[in-house]
């Protein structure tokens, strides 16, 4: 296992965009080799090397190449986008399109995250340790399908369109959302623990989304089938009562989405 | 003089009547069939407080300078800036916004127009979803149920109404107002609402949640009663505008910022297009949204048709890229992501949020305008803008996007330009020669 350190030293006043930064990347190149690859600032390419301190060479293979970048990047977008293989630690906060249409490997992120954290994913591990914002594992704007596998885990909280058209793959949020959560997924598993605003599930097709907390508008095209305790979806379980809902009837669909509201928490419902 | 049929230059209704008699010598104008806001804009050819000098910031001071020194000078800042925005406002015809489509291209900067602040979340939508639209005539003519939604016509576009909307004797509604019933969802009692047949006063921001309960109702389904307390309509009321609406011959729906910037944004614009998609199973029925400015449906066609994407286009790579609220104005201001600014026929400054104007005042700022706003002033460049529609000719798209070539009744004020087009080509070559030197 080769570990390359990414210490940010350089000018950060217009974003950067580093989709360089992956293991794919990186693996079989040196340190040096490393520092010459090219990022975007504006409409220019500079070497990487003007912006971080670059320490270790990549190992021979992707999965045996880790990346750590050692301070808040929050002003460079796309680290991690399109990784397949390796591992990518984040000891601060990344710009936007952290880990995007990753597809294998694994990413942690020990700060928050920007927008569009894990959009169109297709597989991997991507776990933000601190809060992310909008359309964490959505699909791209006009897109009919967001992730497609893989996981997301957000200790903290996400904020709208979490996981818009996902088919497959899981979600978990340890906090709370705002708006849209699980917009026009047709597949895959949300999980929430905290609480959301409104519009859970809206336009789903299929899928599962499970809210442990309170949702204080809720979706009008939901029709309540049951109630049932301690659901459990392989390794994530979910204690508790929870009222099973299946929608939304608002499109003309089947209404095949199934969506797990706690009981506690929603009594109103 | 008397000149008939001019093109107003204000909002996105683009009337194509108005009648002016404009008196050179005493320069006084007089306007016949336009709005109060219509009337006011084309008070400018003849108004005392027009700009007529291009100024530059020197030292914090301001000057008066040539047009060639203003020129010189826009062209430096855009050269020395690493990241330009253009705004191209959406008063000026879309051969103007053309050219600064080609130099923010040239110059790998960022493109944007006045939808983004407006009605981007309803070109967004349509995106989503798809559109069933028509012609604003064709609303006149065939629709007998009207619905403005989060939309007070009688005061943002006063002529709808009375031309498209509610009043006009159409061919299939021969007694006018008679022949329609007006339905308006808005959280207040406006003079529109007071006009209508139903009044929806839904609570603020429940837009999408009242789309969603109409269209599980139209799919045969029974809304949950969660959605009385959270919009404020009981759920009689909403199988009631269903049912009207299923039974007219014809729906004509119109969408205000009401919608497309409340709560949900695009989605409740997409959830009401695929509302309007469903109902036609059951009646002719069309969308089409209220634009704010005579072009800002300009733009967006202009956009797509020369780079794929309707605003916020991004030249950063090379290639445009597209994607609202990372490449959209208020976004790239709010993160300081644009060194330097070009802003044509819009009062940014005073449009957009306290942190991303104040951003905007910062840093370089090129302003193209008729009349001073907080724009020009914090600009360090202001350019005179020419007046379309009155004082050079062009193309606008109107609310509908059908595209309006207008003549003008007067010449520009100034020798050195005849047009905002003119003005950003001579800026372009001047771009260009620095670039290239």
């Amino acid at each position: 296992m080769a570990v390359v350190t990414l210490k940010p030293t350089g000018n950060f006043d217009l974003t950067v965009e580093a989709e360089v930064i992956t293991p794919d990347n990186f693996a079989g190149k040196s340190a040096q080799e490393i520092g010459q690859l090219l990022v975007w600032q504006g409409p220019k390419q500079y070497p990487l090397a003007n912006y971080f301190e670059v320490k270790g060479d990549g190992a021979d293979t992707t999965e045996e190449t880790t990346i750590t970048i050692d301070g808040d990047v929050s002003r460079v977008k796309r680290i991690g986008e399109g990784m397949t293989a390796g591992k990518v630690l984040v000891k601060g906060s990344t710009g936007m399109h952290a880990g995007a249409e990753m597809v294998g490997g694994e990413i942690i992120i020990e700060g928050d995250t920007d927008s569009w954290a894990g959009m169109e994913m297709k597989g991997g591990l991507l776990h933000i340790k601190g809060n992310t914002k909008d359309h964490l594992g959505s699909a791209y704007r006009g897109s009919w399908h967001g992730m497609t596998g893989g996981r997301i885990v957000v200790d903290g909280d996400a904020v709208n369109q979490v996981g818009g058209g996902m088919s497959g793959g899981e979600i978990v949020i340890g906090g709370s959302v705002k708006h849209f959560c699980g917009i026009r997924i047709n597949g895959g598993l949300i999980v929430v623990k905290g609480d959301a605003f409104r519009t859970v599930g809206a336009e789903m097709t299929g899928g599962t989304i499970v809210v442990g907390g309170t949702i204080e508008r809720f979706t009008p095209g939901f029709i309540q089938e049951d109630t049932e305790s301690d659901i459990k979806f392989d390794d994530i379980e979910c204690t508790g009562e929870y009222k099973k809902f299946t929608g939304d009837y608002a499109i003309p669909q089947k209404g095949k989405g199934t969506m797990y509201v706690s009981s506690v928490n929603n009594e109103c419902l | 003089m008397v000149y008939k049929n001019i093109i107003c230059p204000v909002c996105g209704a683009a009337c194509d009547d108005v009648q002016v008699d404009l008196d050179t010598i005493n320069r006084t104008i007089d306007v016949q069939n336009a709005c109060k806001m219509g009337n006011a804009k084309f008070q400018e050819v003849v108004s005392s407080h027009r700009i007529v000098r291009p100024t530059i910031r020197e030292n914090g001071k301001v000057k008066d300078v040539s047009w060639d020194e203003a020129l010189e000078m826009a062209a430096d800042i855009l050269v020395k800036s690493r990241r330009p925005l253009f705004f191209l406002g959406s008063e000026t015809s879309c051969e103007a916004q053309e050219v600064g489509l080609h130099i923010a291209e040239y110059l790998g900067g960022v493109a944007d127009s006045n939808a983004t602040i407006c009605h981007g979340p309803t070109v967004m939508g349509i995106q989503e979803s798809g559109m069933v639209g028509a012609t604003a005539g064709q609303t006149k003519n065939r629709a007998d149920m009207i619905v403005y939604w989060g939309v007070n016509a009688l005061e943002s576009m006063p002529r709808h109404m009375s031309r498209y909307g509610v009043f006009p004797r159409g061919y299939w509604t021969k007694r006018g107002r008679f022949d329609r019933t007006l339905i308006t969802v808005d959280p207040r009692r406006t003079p529109t609402a007071t006009a209508s047949d139903l009044h929806l006063q839904i609570n603020p921001n429940t837009d999408y949640e009242l789309l969603s309960a109409l269209f599980t109702i139209l799919n045969g389904k029974e809304p949950h009663t969660s959605i009385e307390d959270i919009t404020g309509i009981p759920i009689s009321v909403m199988k009631q505008m269903v049912e009207m609406m299923k039974e007219s011959n014809y729906v004509g729906i119109f969408v205000g910022l009401g919608v497309s910037s409340s709560y949900g944004k695009h989605r409740n614009i997409e959830m009401a297009l695929n509302f309007v998609k469903e109902m036609n199973n059951y009646t002719k029925c069309n969308i089409g949204a209220l634009r704010g400015h005579c072009n800002v449906a300009g733009f967006n066609q202009l956009a797509s048709y020369l780079y794929g994407y309707p605003f916020g286009v991004d030249f950063m790579k090379g290639y445009p890229r597209y994607n609202p609220g990372e490449t959209t104005t208020v976004d790239l201001l709010r993160e300081k992501d644009v060194d330097a600014a070009f802003v044509m026929s819009a009062d940014l400054v005073n449009h957009i949020p306290a942190d991303s104007a104040k951003y905007l005042t910062e840093i370089p700022m090129i302003c193209l305008d008729i009349a001073p706003c907080p724009s020009t002033t914090a600009a360090d460049v202001v350019l005179p803008g020419v007046i379309d529609a009155m004082e050079c000719d062009g193309t606008f798209y109107r609310l509908d996007n059908v595209p309006v070539h207008f003549e003008p009744f007067t010449d520009s004020p100034f020798p050195e330009t005849k047009s905002n087009e003119e003005t950003l080509k001579m800026l372009f070559e001047k771009v260009k020669a620095k670039k290239e030197a």
